[in-house]
């Protein structure tokens, strides 16, 4: 690529690739195509160094001690908190919950939240495509506290019907909880509708964006949204933090989720008072270098184009959903208008497992199975379905690596 | 080709899993059991017919799978029917060493043949639980019925 185009495109996935030192690596000899990103994404060089700098010279525990690197420690934990505010366009610093995951962050809300508002015959509406990260919480309030869930189906494309999700909020509905995009469909829920409808009857609602928060340039305020969650593996970062974004207004009336250190006013024998959020939810020594290497990744995209970074993705999912035509034995499930870079299909005479095998020998790391979405899974009447999702810095000529594996993993096995 | 991979899906293994024997349902079983692969969401039920002096008279399974694993229960279904309980159960201690590369011990050189076509599963150890789904099964259809896990 010449210097001149290099300047002309707003975003050069090619030049960004030198930044994953994990995309230079051979596997059985073939060069990596990572297409496993809706699972996990790499990690930048700027990420890892941050973590790296950050252990080797300011670290130290948070909100604990009065010595020199505890206060540098305290600050680049807060200073990541802002970074998560502003990334995600939160009103305030104190409405950013670390924790350990978007899992944990769902089943924060669960049980500080929506938990003690549940009585017997109350409903919670989500989506047949949520991940069961965004389903099993709400059967634990099923099991525990009587509440009912409520499916909202999909179209056979895998778009959500607003009418429908409007339709299953009834009176007795205590929160909607829907994901921004489906990790197996890549559908983009219409997320801001779907709040203005749920408020419209005194509803709130929960977005899970661990795939939302990586695709989508994801502003808070503007979509109403009452909870967001998001997971820095996800994001380009570490593993072991996420967030939860929650509205003051429901922070501030929620209790306590994990009870130990750093969450508490003051603890004596007969009696405990709670900190103010988000140190209420945030027990024990928090995941530090983690919040440093989240601060980190968002900075990486930040210093991105990321409306071109999000062309770019959408250009990878059209090339391929187009190459994989030639392929009458495939079936795409998911064709949603304005997708994000997630492409699952399914092929005759072949199973997913079978097939990820063969293309990992290519190089070709994609996800077989059910996504952990199993009702999605029962929705469209398969056990699994090969995922390919795409990350800022696959190419094109990846895409055609892959379309060569299918071919031949289809000589191979049937 | 890749030699592992085409060790892995030879003709033998495509073939029982293209062609699986023993598939159906056995009216009569005296015993069953579900084996559940929680990770990839495969399934396989598994009946048995034991007669009075504790000899497998027959077998039948159901279920859907890779081919790796509709290869393996078909490859066992075919090896298990005839023989007394205490045989399968050395046969199926030997394949369960086998697939993880390990020692299968002191197994009838015939028995040991045709058990090699799975021993390409060793190279892929992601791919082991695939291969021990139907065998699990096996083992809890002839203790208790219960639900097998491989994981």
């Amino acid at each position: 690529m010449t210097a001149q185009s290099k300047i002309s495109t707003a975003f050069d996935p090619v030049a960004t690739r030198a930044d994953f030192p994990i995309l230079s690596k051979s596997i059985y000899g073939k060069p990596l195509v990572y297409f496993d990103n809706g699972a996990s994404a790499q990690k930048p060089r700027q990420v890892l160094d941050a973590m790296r700098d950050f252990s080797a010279t300011e670290y130290s525990n948070v909100h604990r001690g009065v010595h020199y690197l505890s206060g540098k420690a305290t600050d680049r934990y807060e200073a990541s908190r802002r970074t998560v505010q502003k990334f995600l366009g939160a009103a305030h610093e104190d409405e950013i919950v670390f924790t350990k995951g978007g899992t944990e962050a769902i089943n924060l809300v669960a049980y500080s939240y929506l938990a003690p508002r549940i009585q017997p015959g109350d409903e919670i509406v989500l989506s047949v495509m949520e991940h069961h990260s965004n389903i099993v919480p709400w059967h634990f309030l099923r099991e525990r506290n009587g509440a009912v869930l409520k499916w909202v189906d999909i179209r056979e494309d895998g778009s959500l019907d607003i009418e429908a999700v409007d339709a299953a909020i009834t009176a007795k509905t205590k929160l909607v909880a829907i994901t921004h995009i489906s990790n197996v469909l890549g559908t983009v829920t219409p997320l801001a509708e779907i709040v203005a409808r749920a408020h419209a009857k005194g509803v709130p609602v929960l977005a899970d964006g661990a795939q939302g928060a990586v695709h989508e340039l994801v502003d808070v305020q503007a979509l109403d949204v009452d909870f967001y969650t998001l997971t820095a593996h996800k994001l380009y970062g570490p593993t072991g933090i996420g967030a939860l974004y929650g509205k003051r207004k429901h922070l501030k009336g929620m209790r306590p989720f994990n009870g130990g250190g750093e969450m508490i006013r003051e603890v004596t024998r007969d009696v405990v008072t709670y900190a103010d959020p988000p140190a209420r939810f945030e027990a024990g020594t928090p995941p530090i270098i983690e919040s440093v290497g989240l601060a980190a990744a968002i900075d990486y995209l930040n210093g991105l184009d990321r409306a071109a970074v999000r062309a770019h993705e959408h250009d990878l999912l059209t090339y391929a959903r187009e190459g994989v035509r030639q392929f009458n034995w495939l079936r795409v499930i998911g064709d949603a208008p304005g997708k994000a870079s997630i492409l699952s299909f399914e092929t005759e005479g072949m199973h997913a497992h079978d097939l990820a095998t063969v293309l990992d020998r290519e190089g070709v790391a994609v996800r077989a199975g059910h996504h952990c979405a199993q009702p999605l899974m029962e929705r469209f009447g398969v056990a699994s379905t090969t995922r390919a999702s795409f990350g800022l810095y696959n190419t094109r000529a990846e895409v055609d690596v892959m379309l060569e594996a299918l071919a031949k993993a289809r000589k191979i096995l049937v | 080709m890749d030699d592992t991979l085409r060790e892995l899906y030879q003709d033998v293994i495509l073939d029982h899993s293209k062609h699986p024997r023993h598939f159906g349902k056995l009216v009569d079983a005296t015993n069953t059991a579900q084996g559940h692969n929680p990770l990839c969401g495969d399934r396989v039920t598994m009946y048995l017919k034991v007669d009075a002096s504790g000899r497998i008279a027959d077998i039948a399974f159901e279920g859907k799978g890779c081919a790796i694993s509709q290869a393996s229960a078909s490859l066992m279904t075919d090896m298990l029917v005839g023989r007394t309980v205490a045989e399968a159960e050395k046969l199926m201690g030997g394949f369960l060493h086998l697939v993880k590369g390990e020692d299968a011990g002191d197994l009838d050189p015939d028995d040991r043949e045709r058990l090699d076509v799975m021993a390409g599963v060793s190279a892929f150890p992601m791919r082991v639980k695939c291969a021990t789904l139907a065998w699990h099964t096996m083992k809890s259809a002839l203790e208790s019925g219960e639900t097998a896990k491989t994981e």
